[in-house]
């Protein structure tokens, strides 16, 4: 299959059950919602070393939000249900409610929740109190611009993460130009985030490694610098190879996510766009491209 | 279609009718609600001889009179559903309710949904004391649920309260959130004097200035961040001014003959 000159490679992504959570953070400014949100969502790239995966999946207008101010959407997952409240607990603490003006919301349905808010109140050192309003309760914990409003439980959800797509460039300026063209029309997708720096990978990972104290180590098949010495999947003339991850609350948020970027990266000097995988054996859901509505 | 039951016959003396409850009037023809007991001062007599009942229950009760004001306890104790009523209420509306709704496009007079621990009031005209409340005795008023007012309240509004939200359109008498122990109470008109004595815990909250108790004590100028949760829910009734919504409260603490964790909230602009 081909996208312009762009070949779609016949394979598929490998992805993976885990949690999610969504977190609307509102500010008295934008800047403040975004400073809250970058740094709610920082070291959150992969679940292997940062324990979660976050990203800010779009940035709200007062209208959206529920405290009528600015505010950012925020999407956290992790391995299982309880690591979700864990992180939720550590991050809105260490950096939600640190930041000036804040105040944090659960934004998802679901019947099953985790205890944030609740747990965040003993900040108050006694001082806490909370406000229940239908069957939502905040706690307003005291601090020295006001009071932080925190929601009391967050809901969760089963979610998808790890969904990919790797583009094989001839040369690093237009691969990294057709990766950017990706993340932008990713953007547009609801229910998604793309937990890399700028959305975009470059160290991707093979399973195992020569050294027995780690469980992942570089793709050597997709670094371009070992095609002559090791097993490579380059074509011979793709000289910088970039992935983009994407997790998401559903399977089918994550492949209108990759459908949207394999369009916008098939371009002139993109050879391939392929995806990451680890021949089936691990992920709870395979999403093969030739399967997605490329259009 | 709902059950309807339009007022034959004005009770000469107050009139206890908590068979009118969408909970035991579940399952019930026109003909068997016309034979449940009311007590008609002292005297047990049927519903048949002061209400025509038309319709069969489906969720919601329409009570229609022009004399219900001596009709007590409607509600009371329900669970679930609906009732509309066309008219004035007796006292004791929806007392002890735990789910459900009642909408009275009419006043109400005394003891609106004393104790209730969920479910809905919504009174579109005024209502007398104790709105919210315990019952004398009783360490504990209303503890869930939700009472709206669109006009004015009398005295010792939420007295005792331990949770839920009380709003009131109008203005509010005195002693508003006497013994309060939780919840919430906001007045978007004028409070009376001695507004919280005795306050443990809990917000009440004015967008007009108050004459306050000695033991409550200015803190700060602020926005409470869930002030504008709590007044968009309430836009869905009031119209709410957008300066409400944006601007800043004084924050008084008290009352210190209490636990002193209760707060008075003063709109200021």
């Amino acid at each position: 299959m081909k996208i312009k000159s762009t070949e779609i490679v016949d394979t598929f992504a490998e992805a993976f059950s885990m949690w999610g959570a969504r977190v609307i953070v509102t500010a008295a400014t934008r800047q403040w919602s975004q400073a809250a949100a970058q740094s709610m969502t920082g070291f959150a790239t992969s679940v292997i070393g940062c324990k979660c995966e976050a990203g800010i999946e779009r940035f709200l207008t007062p209208d959206e939000t529920p405290d009528r101010r600015p505010g950012a959407s925020i999407l956290l997952f992790a391995m299982d249900k309880a690591s979700v409240g864990k992180r939720l607990l550590e991050r809105i603490g260490q950096c939600i409610m640190t930041c000036p003006t804040t105040a944090c919301f659960n934004g998802l349905d679901g019947e099953e929740s985790v205890q944030v808010g609740s747990q965040l109140r003993y900040f108050g050192d006694g001082f806490q109190g909370s406000k229940k309003l239908e069957d939502r309760r905040f706690w307003r914990i005291p601090v020295m611009d006001g009071e932080f409003t925190v929601e009391e439980s967050f809901s969760v959800r089963k979610s998808v993460g790890g969904g990919n797509i790797i583009i094989l460039g001839t040369n690093e300026k237009k691969t990294l130009a057709a990766a950017g063209a990706a993340t932008r029309a990713m953007g547009a997708v609801r229910d998604i985030i793309l937990p890399f720096p700028n959305g975009v990978v470059r160290s991707g990972s093979k399973v195992g490694s020569r050294y027995k104290a780690l469980p992942a180590s570089t793709n050597d098949a997709y670094c371009p610098t070992l095609k002559a010495v090791t097993e490579s999947s380059l074509p011979a003339d793709v000289n910088c190879v970039l992935e983009i991850v994407i997790d998401g609350l559903t399977e089918d948020a994550v492949k209108q996510a990759m459908a949207a970027g394999i369009q916008a990266a098939a371009k002139p000097g993109i050879r391939q766009v392929s995806a990451g995988n680890y021949g089936g054996n691990l992920g709870q859901h395979k999403i093969n491209l030739h399967d997605l509505n490329l259009g | 279609m709902p059950l309807l039951l339009r007022q034959i016959a004005a009770p000469d003396v107050p009139m206890e009718a908590d068979n009118i409850t969408p909970d035991r009037l579940t399952g019930q023809g026109a003909a068997d609600v016309e034979r449940l007991a009311v007590m008609h001062g002292s005297e047990s007599r049927s519903i048949g001889d002061f209400f025509s009942a038309a319709g069969s229950y489906d969720g919601v009760i329409d009570l229609q009179g022009d004399d219900l004001g001596r009709v007590k306890f409607i509600g009371a104790g329900m669970s679930r559903g609906t009732i509309r009523v066309e008219g004035d209420v007796g006292e004791h509306l929806g007392a002890g309710m735990s789910g459900g709704e009642i909408l009275v496009n009419g006043n109400a007079t005394d003891w609106v949904g004393p104790e209730m621990s969920g479910g809905r009031i919504e009174i579109r005209g005024n209502a007398g004391h104790l709105t919210g409340s315990a019952y004398r005795g009783a360490s504990v008023g209303m503890t869930g649920g939700e009472i709206i007012v669109h006009g004015n309240v009398r005295n010792e509004t939420g007295n005792a309260m331990r949770g839920g939200l009380i709003a009131i359109g109008g203005n509010s008498g005195d002693f508003t959130g006497v013994n309060m122990l939780s919840g919430s109470i906001f007045v978007l008109g004028e409070l009376g004097i001695r507004t919280g004595a005795g306050m443990k815990r809990g917000s009440i909250v004015s967008m007009k200035d108050a004459p306050l108790l000695p033991t409550f004590s200015y803190s700060c100028t602020y926005r409470p961040g869930y002030m504008t949760l709590y007044l968009l829910h309430l836009s869905r009734v009031f119209a709410i001014a957008e300066e409400y919504l944006q601007g800043s409260y004084k924050r008084y603490c008290g009352d210190s003959v209490e636990l002193n964790r209760g707060e008075i909230l003063l709109y200021a602009g």
